[in-house]
């Protein structure tokens, strides 16, 4: 049994590449935590897109024994969390999971920004902060100006920032003895019923689904049989432990404790992030506040470039689904790409990251498909229809009214910015509903359509921000707007694919835009190619590709044949990731980029 | 179609990998080297030309051609004992075509004579541009008026002459380069060879313009425009094009180069050489070692040849297409089939004939001025969509 205060929870927060790895990596290292030779440089972000992303989805934890200079050892645990607001609805529960935050910035540049979402994230879970001035060693570094900007940007005190340079090992000790001493101790109540808190969940191949788990109330032993308060199953706990970081087995886990327990749980579907879970019996009667089932909100299609591999594909989703509980698919055809799936997701990041791991884990080239929200349709029958795909809007005339899902979207911004961001909300048919200031902060509160912020509103966000705003949203429910189906025609034919819903008054706008973005994204083929947007019947914008003028090898190789015969093969390998409409090929990432905006 | 090479001729290709200096925009295989023991080297192409003799018994020869690299920076002794040698290997017809690639500096214009007198009976050099910014640009060690005087000694010297110009290059205008081109028009002989700048991966133009650093360049449109815009200033000047990027006056077409584009058979010598060989009745494709020092140590040791595979008849077609449709007489639809035991489709002939990209006349197929600008797509669709 471990006393409470002698515990300490924490989290990192840092932009990317300002050294939350490689300081993770010192503290661990520094209290043997894993011999030296076993250390795999940056052990926390592991997954390969989740580096090359510069993101880290999945939540990871380590537990850290140290001896503190008061002669006292501490149990530390680090909680890594996801850095991107699809994921905001996990950054909060690992945040709630943990009371304070080491918040890293690299002293040679300064607060970078995407930070402040997680930042603000943690202020609102009430934690202590400790701002760390990482790479010190650099003669770039400029602790007194980078700990006024975080005083300015973020609000918080930064007179006792910790100097670090977690390359070179300077500050470490200081780094954990701040940890000890800056840092509120867990609470919790030993004797009173098991309350612990789901924060994340992933399925191991031999352990099957792993649950990481913070003890809030109460003690979790091996054997117990558990109950998942949202939706009432129980199982056993097989095995309880911590990670260190590899796997390590306890006895017990109890307050303020952070570890995992396997219990033969099947799909990690059947876990949810910030559940509670408390003991069959005599357990507690109240959940943790905050749970939230999460729901996908951006639906896409997705089909194999190759229709054969049709197969492979859905085995590629299942899997995938087993994994991620915020991840649906059914099975959807399409006139022009043959058999795939419908996909809902989080966000756009997270589609991205699904695809990009079909694609690459399981080899398999993808066309993506318009995202979209669902619409409810009220037929004039008085019947409601969910329309997930805009392809599959039924005939005007039976249609009474649409609805559209809004969001309630919590901006924080350095006021320098506020004047582009209202601009941004405005743009996207935004309503505003609170504007206030804190400092030099500004949060705007706006209600938002989804439709217009699934796609690439949070990418607007940061490029016009400088990456300086925070972005949280929140569903509000559906409200009668006046949207109309928008279809896109290649060469004079439809391209279901491409058929997006939009706002009436943004129509011609939005139409205008996709085809001067397909303009660009189609190659230019030997005719020229109209593009045009309709609705209905009416074409309300119009682009004309041009015919490809030029495309030939000028100079011949000597007698090298073959060199132009691979040239060809490269060119079919090309072919492959386009699609044919008619006469027109188009490739695959047409499908999305033809939908972002540039403002 | 055991004996199909016989439509398009018999040739020689002698490579030479040595440059005085890299240019920025080459992909060939050329280096840069202090030490050549050109004795050494010739030793190597007499026992690859006993070798590939060997195999060759009896064909009468129609072209030698040395390219490079640069090939007039070997010494005429060389060249001459080459082609000495090539005398006792095979029969020659009576036109045999001579040629040798130089670059136009004082140095090599000095050894013109000595070729000539070894039996070279064409030149073609590589002047590249006329105006001293360019060249420099391009990276060429050579000035316009470098050119002019290595060019006289070669037309003083060679019947047939010809010259290289690189066009559509950083910050040239369609204006410019018609000027420039009837400048050079008026100084030609009989053939020139015009290439639109190629960035090629590997090279410096294409490091630097995968940065973003290789700036004006002329866009695709331009491009086409000057490409229109050289055919016409070059029919005026009685100098059509017969093939993508060369032009002649009638007759004086570059015979070794059409047996490429009439895919004819052709031995390949020298480092990073190619071949297309009959034997037994099997097209092979032949390639040699790329480096010079490999190869000189695969020659010491029997061949220098870096693989002989098969051609299998689908590739041999598409080889057939990818040559023959570069030059104006374009192919033979016939000969095409007995290739491959394959037909074109007429549906694709007749979707671009409709687009005006060919013309299938009987059993020819040739490319329109408007499909020859885009032949790889044109191809493209010929070969693919089968
Ligand atoms: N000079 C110096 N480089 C550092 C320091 N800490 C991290 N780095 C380097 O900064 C880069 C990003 O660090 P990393 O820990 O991966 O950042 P993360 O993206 O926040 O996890 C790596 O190349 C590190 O080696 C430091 O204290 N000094
Ligand atoms: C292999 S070079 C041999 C001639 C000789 N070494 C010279 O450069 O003068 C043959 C010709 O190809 C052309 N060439 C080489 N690289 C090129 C490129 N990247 N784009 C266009 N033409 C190119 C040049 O005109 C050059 O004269
Ligand atoms: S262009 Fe000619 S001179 Fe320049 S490197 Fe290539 S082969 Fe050598």
């Amino acid at each position: 049994m471990i006393e409470l205060d002698k515990i300490r929870n924490f989290s990192i927060v840092a932009h990317i590449d300002h050294g939350k790895s490689t300081l993770a990596d010192r503290l661990i290292q520094s209290t043997n935590t894993v011999a030296d030779r076993d250390m795999k440089a940056q052990l926390l972000d592991s997954m390969d897109i989740e580096r090359e992303r510069g993101i880290t989805i999945k939540a990871n934890t380590v537990r850290i024994d140290y001896k503190a200079d008061d002669g006292n050892t501490y149990v530390l645990n680090l909680i890594d969390t996801p850095g991107h607001v699809d994921f905001a609805y996990e950054v909060s529960r690992s945040m709630r999971a943990v009371e304070g935050s080491l918040l890293v910035v690299d002293s040679t540049q300064g607060v970078e920004a995407q930070t402040l979402a997680n930042v603000y994230q943690a202020i609102e879970a009430d934690h202590e902060i400790v701002p760390v001035l990482n790479k010190i060693d650099l003669p770039a570094t400029d602790c007194e100006r980078v700990a006024e900007q975080i005083e300015d940007v973020i609000g918080i005190d930064a007179s006792n920032a910790l100097r670090v340079s977690a390359k070179s090992g300077i500050g470490i000790k200081e780094t954990l003895e701040a940890i000890v001493h800056r840092l509120p101790a867990p609470k919790g109540d030993r004797d009173a019923a098991l309350q612990a808190m789901l924060v994340d969940s992933w399925y191991d191949s031999y352990l099957g689904v792993v649950v990481l788990v913070r003890i809030m109330h109460g003690v979790l032993k091996k054997n117990d049989r558990i109950k998942m308060m949202s939706n009432g199953t129980v199982h056993q706990v097989e095995r309880i432990g911590v990670f260190r970081p590899q796997m390590e087995k306890v006895d017990e886990l109890g307050p303020g404790e952070i570890g995992f327990i396997t219990a033969s749980i099947k799909q990690v579907r059947d876990t949810r992030v910030g559940d509670t879970i408390t003991h069959e019996k005599k357990g507690s009667t109240i959940a943790l506040p905050g749970f939230k089932p999460s729901q996908p909100v951006v639906f896409c299609g997705l089909f194999p470039v190759d229709s054969a591999e049709f197969e492979d594909l859905r085995d590629a989703i299942e899997k995938l689904a087993l994994n991620d509980a915020s991840f649906s698919f059914e099975m959807e055809t399409s006139a022009a790409l043959g058999f795939g799936f419908r996909c809902g997701f989080l966000g756009l990041l997270h589609l991205e990251v699904i695809r990009d791991r079909i694609e690459r884990e399981y080899n398999i080239e993808l066309i993506t498909t318009a995202p979209s929200v669902i619409y409810h349709i009220y037929m004039r029958s008085g019947e409601m229809i969910e329309l997930h795909n805009p392809a599959d809007m039924p005939d005007l005339s039976k249609v009474d009214h649409l609805e559209e899902p809004r969001i309630k979207a919590t901006i924080m911004v350095p006021d320098d910015y506020l004047g582009d961001v209202l601009k941004l909300c405005q743009d996207r048919r935004g309503m505003q509903m609170d504007l206030t200031y804190a400092g030099s902060r500004a949060m705007a509160v706006y209600d938002l359509p989804l439709n217009e912020v699934v796609f690439d509103f949070y990418d607007r966000l940061k490029s016009v921000t400088k990456g300086y705003a925070s972005f949280d949203y929140q569903m509000m429910g559906y409200r009668e707007d006046s949207l109309v189906k928008m279809s896109i025609l290649v060469n004079d034919e439809p391209v279901d694919a491409l058929s997006t819903m939009v706002h009436r008054d943004r129509a011609e706008m939005r139409g205008r835009a996709m085809c001067e973005k397909l303009k660009d994204l189609i190659p230019r083929h030997m005719f020229k190619i109209p593009i045009q947007a309709a609705i209905g019947g009416k074409v309300i914008a119009r682009e004309t590709l041009a015919a490809l003028r030029k495309d030939v090898t000028a100079k011949c190789y000597g007698g090298d044949a073959s060199r132009k015969r691979k040239l060809l093969d490269k060119q079919k390998a090309g072919k492959k990731k386009m699609r044919q409409f008619g006469k027109v090929d188009i490739p695959q990432e047409a499908f999305i980029s033809a939908l972002k905006m540039d403002n | 179609m055991a004996e199909d090479w016989k439509q398009g001729g018999f040739g020689l290709y002698i490579h030479w990998p040595f440059c005085e200096a890299k240019c920025p925009y080459c992909d060939f295989n050329s280096h840069v080297s202090k030490n050549i023991d050109q004795k050494q080297w010739l030793k190597s192409y007499i026992s690859e030309l006993d070798r590939t003799a060997a195999l060759t018994q009896g064909r009468v020869l129609n072209s030698i051609f040395f390219g490079g690299g640069t090939p007039s920076l070997m010494a005429p002794e060389t060249v001459k004992a080459i082609l000495d040698k090539v005398q006792t290997l095979w029969p020659q017809a009576n036109d045999m075509e001579i040629t040798l690639e130089a670059n136009p500096s004082s140095v090599e214009a000095g050894r013109f004579k000595g070729f000539h007198q070894a039996g070279v009976n064409r030149v073609s050099m590589g002047i590249q541009a006329l105006n001293d910014d360019d060249l420099r640009r391009l990276g060429r060690i050579h000035t316009v008026q470098d050119a002019m005087t290595a060019f006289d000694i070669a037309r003083h010297e060679f019947d047939r002459v010809s010259f290289d110009l690189i066009y559509a290059r950083q910050d040239q205008t369609l204006d410019q380069w018609q000027s420039e081109l009837r400048q050079a028009l008026s100084m030609a002989i009989d053939h020139l060879s015009l290439y639109q700048l190629t960035i090629e991966q590997g090279t410096a133009f294409g490091d630097r313009y995968n940065r973003g650093r290789l700036r004006g360049l002329p866009s695709d449109d331009t491009a086409a425009d000057m490409y229109l815009a050289t055919q016409d200033i070059c029919a005026e000047f009685d100098m059509p094009a017969y093939e993508v990027s060369n032009h002649a006056k009638i007759g004086s077409e570059s015979r070794h180069n059409l047996i490429y584009w009439r895919y004819g058979d052709y031995i390949g010598i020298g480092p990073g050489a190619h071949g297309r060989l009959t034997l037994d009745g099997q097209r092979h494709a032949t390639e040699s070692h790329l480096q010079p020092n490999v190869w000189l140590d695969a020659v010491r040791n029997g061949t220098g040849d870096s693989s002989v595979v098969p051609v299998d008849p689908v590739d041999q077609g598409a080889e057939y297409l990818l040559m023959g449709m570069r030059i104006n007489q374009g192919i033979s639809l016939s000969r095409y089939a007995a290739i491959t035991g394959q037909h074109i489709g007429t549906s694709v002939l007749s979707e671009l004939q409709d687009l005006g990209m060919i013309v299938v006349d009987q059993d020819n197929l040739k490319t329109t001025l408007q499909g020859r600008s885009i032949l790889n797509a044109i191809l493209d669709k010929l070969l693919l969509d089968q």
